[in-house]
């Protein structure tokens, strides 16, 4: 309990520390993201993978209210909490190069941020979600609207109404089940044991479903997110396509499943239509990009469709290859991002036509890269592959069909990947390529330890699998056996 | 009762002083009158006593006394350079702020529907001169007609409706009135439902709520900044602790009845509330629809009647009483400075003045409803009150206009943080600064612990 209380409270106290450092607030954070990565992997050592919550913190909080610090870590959980605190001090040492104004503020928000994901990733009190979920989202909308690039106001005013117009209707859905709950708490047990009509689990699906859709996002509550990865400065880009997205889908796992069985029984099918909508919609988008930017942040889009397909499907391997999935696409996408930030870096430009060539001059970006690359595409031996594999699988158990066209994915994805990766790095220099510098000092640092991460797991992905399997089992027994006491 | 007698007494000696030109001597006699007054206030707690059938001390009454005076404290260290350089007569400031004060103190704790006229008339009578306290000024002369005008109107409103209860029940007491209710369930006098509406729309009035709002745009914009600060805040405060202890007390065994005519008045006052302060492009007067749009929510707990119903209330005006003094504080800061309330003139305000900013930061989030600021619990408290019978769709016409409220009170803290402005220092006084410290700071704790004010009633 303890050590589950420092892990969330301690980037906390470091944000604090921070924002009154001054000039050494780079390596005051980054000292502290190390200090809770150590934490999260101790954690994960003496973590046992069967279904059980461990490292459980349950004290009264708001008693009168029925709402208390009720957290714990179970298998689901573990992952994202690992996710979150691998790619924090990634993306503060990503920042090095750069000089932001202010930045005891910026590295303050984003310790304060980590704490929010983790509240989200491990409360167990929904009162206590919710309030993770936006504590996760205010520094984020400062560091995307403070630092973040052209037009950023209008694009992260759009951004926030839209989050905050999805969280209020779950606000809403949770206040109907406190209600509901004859035991008038918070408590995620209390209410999966919930007998809820199929009427009430309609309504209740969308009230959570659209909020987690809207921060995944998946089509059609996507409109926010192109824009804002854009204009975002890269570390909020990263904050938001490699963890925050994932609260989205972790929402849905740990809330949306288990609460209302029949109501995503009942309205499964529209959602996965709608994922694979999104998967095929935003990857011909992806196509079309001049910017290296928004086509990765399409790719994101397509990536996560498929994502929610295979949650949605109900099955272990749908559900396991969204586990392994969720981890390598944060990877990724933060390698993605952080490539291409070089380059902005170096160049001022992320347009796809005024590149080309750059492997000829930074041969170690070309291979760092490619490795990105090709986890991304999900090639074998890659992190990614695994994942896809899996979803794929699961989607297929639900539907040929469905497999077929999700299956598009990878092929597109190979395609619009590999030319933007010709267009950007291989054929002839131009003038503006030609002085093109290597990556050094931190980038290589950074871009090494992701590179490792896409191999080790994608060679050996057996403990990730392990480490799930437990809880996703455990879980979709659950679901499965809440279905058939309601038929 | 002692409450009442000490801020009388401080009124009278802050008008000797002021006789004796003995300006220095305001502040301090004021504030220690004031403290003991809150003293007075400790310690009566717990007890229930009844004055002379007018007056109820109970918790409720005293809790909301609490924040008066503390909102009204908090206004007068706001006072410091802020009076003295509009007038010379600054000892009437001080003594008419009181006299209001002590009103209100009568309309939190009323017993006897006499004391509420009584009370609100104290108070209001007051109001319309401190409206109107820039005497050379259009526009505060303006708002005090108004205000005088408006006013006089609803109070007969009020007197109407008071004059008509009496007439069915045969008494001004509130228990007698609860007590006829319910022995004659079936066979209430036809002319006491007129009454209940009349009152209705006087207590409507006097809070501002739709449609009988249209007197406090003008009003707050043209009226000096710390009276709107005084009349947006705790004056509000008072009048909805009047309306909950005659609604939620003596005539709730007619809720079915009044509750409709309600429904309209809160859908009403939270859609012209939000979506007028969308359009502002003066801050002041957006505090001022955002005011009316607060004024919905609150009425929230009138909908569903709970024991909690008060300390609903509590809850919800504390958070916006201190948020409210923040904003207005940070105005005043910046009106000095720059001689304009418009949006523009908070432009990179962020950037030379870190402290300032944040704690206004804190009041727009706490007034938008973030979590963990007070604002959302209050907030999260008027949802659950109404949830409690179902009524989905209010909730969810509510939250609909929740998110209005996001767009126009993020629009200060894109000004300070991301436009680019004059970078002008403000000269923020000591008192200034410790109202709006403690103003965040209880602002954010009891958006981290609201146990602490959660079972005060």
């Amino acid at each position: 309990m303890e050590q589950l209380l420092l892990l969330i409270f301690l980037p906390l106290a470091g944000a604090v520390i921070t924002a009154f450092s001054g000039k050494s607030a780079k390596i005051i954070s980054t000292v502290i993201a190390v200090i809770s990565l150590g934490l999260a992997l101790f954690m994960a050592c003496s973590f046992i993978p069967d279904a059980s919550t461990q490292f459980e913190a349950n004290l009264p909080w708001i008693s009168d209210l029925g709402i208390r610090f009720h957290a714990g870590i179970d298998g689901i959980s573990m992952l994202v909490v690992l996710l979150t605190n691998i790619l924090i001090p990634i993306i503060i040492l990503s920042s090095y190069k750069h000089d932001y104004k202010n930045p005891s503020a910026f590295y303050a928000l984003i310790l304060f941020m980590q704490s929010g994901l983790l509240l989200v990733f491990t409360s167990m009190d929904a009162f206590l979600f919710y309030i993770g979920w936006e504590a996760a989202l205010i520094p984020v909308y400062f560091i995307c609207a403070f630092w973040g690039g052209k037009d950023r106001i209008r694009i992260n005013m759009k951004f926030f109404v839209y989050t905050i117009a999805g969280s209020l209707f779950m606000l809403l859905g949770i206040i109907y089940l406190y209600l509901q709950n004859p035991a008038h708490n918070f408590d995620i047990n209390a209410f999966y044991a919930l007998n809820l009509d199929s009427y009430q689990q309609g309504w209740l699906f969308w009230a959570f479903f659209i909020a987690f859709a809207i921060k995944m996002p998946i089509f059609p509550f996507h409109t926010w997110q192109p824009d804002t990865y854009t204009a975002a400065p890269t570390q909020g880009t990263m904050l938001l396509s490699g963890i925050m997205l994932k609260m989205g889908i972790y929402g849905v796992i740990r809330w949306l499943l288990p609460i209302v069985p029949q109501g995503v029984h009942d309205w499964a099918n529209v959602a996965i239509a709608l994922s694979i909508i999104g998967i095929v919609y935003a990857s011909v988008i992806a196509f079309t990009q001049k910017d290296a930017k928004r086509l990765v942040a399409y790719s994101s889009i397509a990536h996560v469709g498929l994502i929610s397909a295979g949650i949605f499907a109900l099955n272990q391997q749908g559900m396991q290859g969204a586990m392994v999935q969720m981890l390598s696409h944060g990877i990724n996408v933060v390698g993605l991002f952080f490539v291409l930030d070089i380059i902005y870096a170096r160049l001022k430009t992320n347009k796809i036509e005024d590149l080309g060539g750059i492997a000829k001059v930074a041969p170690q970006l070309a291979i760092v890269f490619l490795i990105i690359v090709l986890g991304t595409v999900a090639l074998p031996g890659t992190n990614g592959f695994i994942g896809e594999f899996l979803l794929l699988m699961g989607v297929y158990n639900y539907g040929i069909w469905a497999a077929a066209i999700a299956g598009l994915t990878i092929i597109f994805g190979a395609v619009y990947m590999l030319r933007m990766y010709q267009n950007v790095m291989l054929g002839k220099t131009n003038e503006l390529t030609i002085s093109f510098t290597d990556i050094n000092g931190t980038e290589k640092l950074v871009l090494y330890i992701i590179c490792a991460l896409i191999i080790v797991l994608g060679v050996y992905p057996k403990p990730l699998l392990h480490l799930t399997e437990a809880s996703v089992q455990h879980l979709l027994e659950q679901v499965n056996q809440k279905l058939n006491t309601v038929n | 009762m002692n409450i009442i007698i000490t801020i009388s007494i401080t009124a009278f000696l802050v008008l000797y002083a002021g006789l004796f030109k003995a300006n220095k001597a305001l502040l301090p006699l004021t504030v220690v009158g004031l403290l003991t007054a809150l003293g007075f206030t400790f310690c009566a707690w717990g007890g229930n006593a009844v004055h002379y059938g007018m007056m109820q001390t109970d918790n409720f009454a005293l809790a909301f006394s609490g924040i008066c005076i503390v909102g009204t404290l908090f206004i007068f260290l706001l006072t410091q350079n802020y009076f003295h350089s509009k007038s010379d007569n600054i000892a009437e400031y001080y003594a008419l702020i009181l006299f209001a004060l002590a009103g209100m103190i009568m309309m939190v704790s009323y017993k006897n529907m006499a004391m509420l006229f009584v009370g609100l008339e104290i108070m209001s009578v007051s109001l319309y001169i401190l409206a109107g306290i820039r005497k050379k000024d259009f526009a505060s002369n303006e708002a005090s007609l108004k205000y005088f005008l408006m006013g006089a109107f609803s109070t007969g409103f009020l007197l109407f409706g008071i004059t008509l209860i009496y007439g069915a029940t045969g008494s001004f007491d509130l228990d007698k009135i609860e007590a006829y209710l319910i022995a004659n369930p079936q066979t209430i006098s036809p002319i006491f439902y007129p009454g209940v509406i009349l009152m209705m729309i006087g207590l409507s009035f006097k809070v501002g709520a739709a449609p009988f709002h249209f007197w406090t745009p003008d009003v707050y914009e043209g009226s000096p900044s710390l009276i709107t600060a005084f009349m947006s805040t705790v004056v509000k405060t008072a009048g909805f602790a009047a309306f909950l202890r005659l609604f939620a007390g003596a005539l709730s065994p007619l809720h079915e009845f009044w509750m409709a005519p309600l429904l309209v008045i809160v859908c009403l006052t939270l859609f012209i509330g939000n979506v007028t302060a969308l359009f502002q492009k003066n801050f002041k007067r957006m505090l001022a629809y955002s005011s009316i749009s607060h004024a919905g929510y609150l009425l929230f707990s009138l909908i569903t009647l709970t024991p909690q119903s008060g300390s609903n209330v509590l809850v919800y005006a504390a958070a916006y009483t201190f948020a409210s003094i923040i904003a207005f504080a940070v105005l005043i800061l910046v009106k000095q400075k720059t001689g304009s309330d418009s949006f523009e003139s908070f432009n990179g305000l962020g950037k030379r003045n870190p402290l300032v900013a944040l704690c206004l930061t804190v009041a727009m989030l706490s007034l938008a409803g973030i979590p963990l600021t007070a604002g959302f619990i209050g907030k999260y408290l008027m949802f659950l009150n109404v949830m409690k019978e179902y009524q989905i769709l209010l909730v969810a016409f509510a939250i609909l206009n929740a998110l209005v409220g996001f767009y126009y009170y993020f629009k200060v803290i894109v000004a300070m943080y991301f436009k680019d402005g004059a970078e002008t220092e403000l000269s923020t006084p000591v008192q200034y600064k410790v109202v709006l410290l403690i103003s965040v700071v209880i602002t954010i704790v009891i958006g981290i612990y609201p146990a602490i004010i959660l079972n005060l009633i």
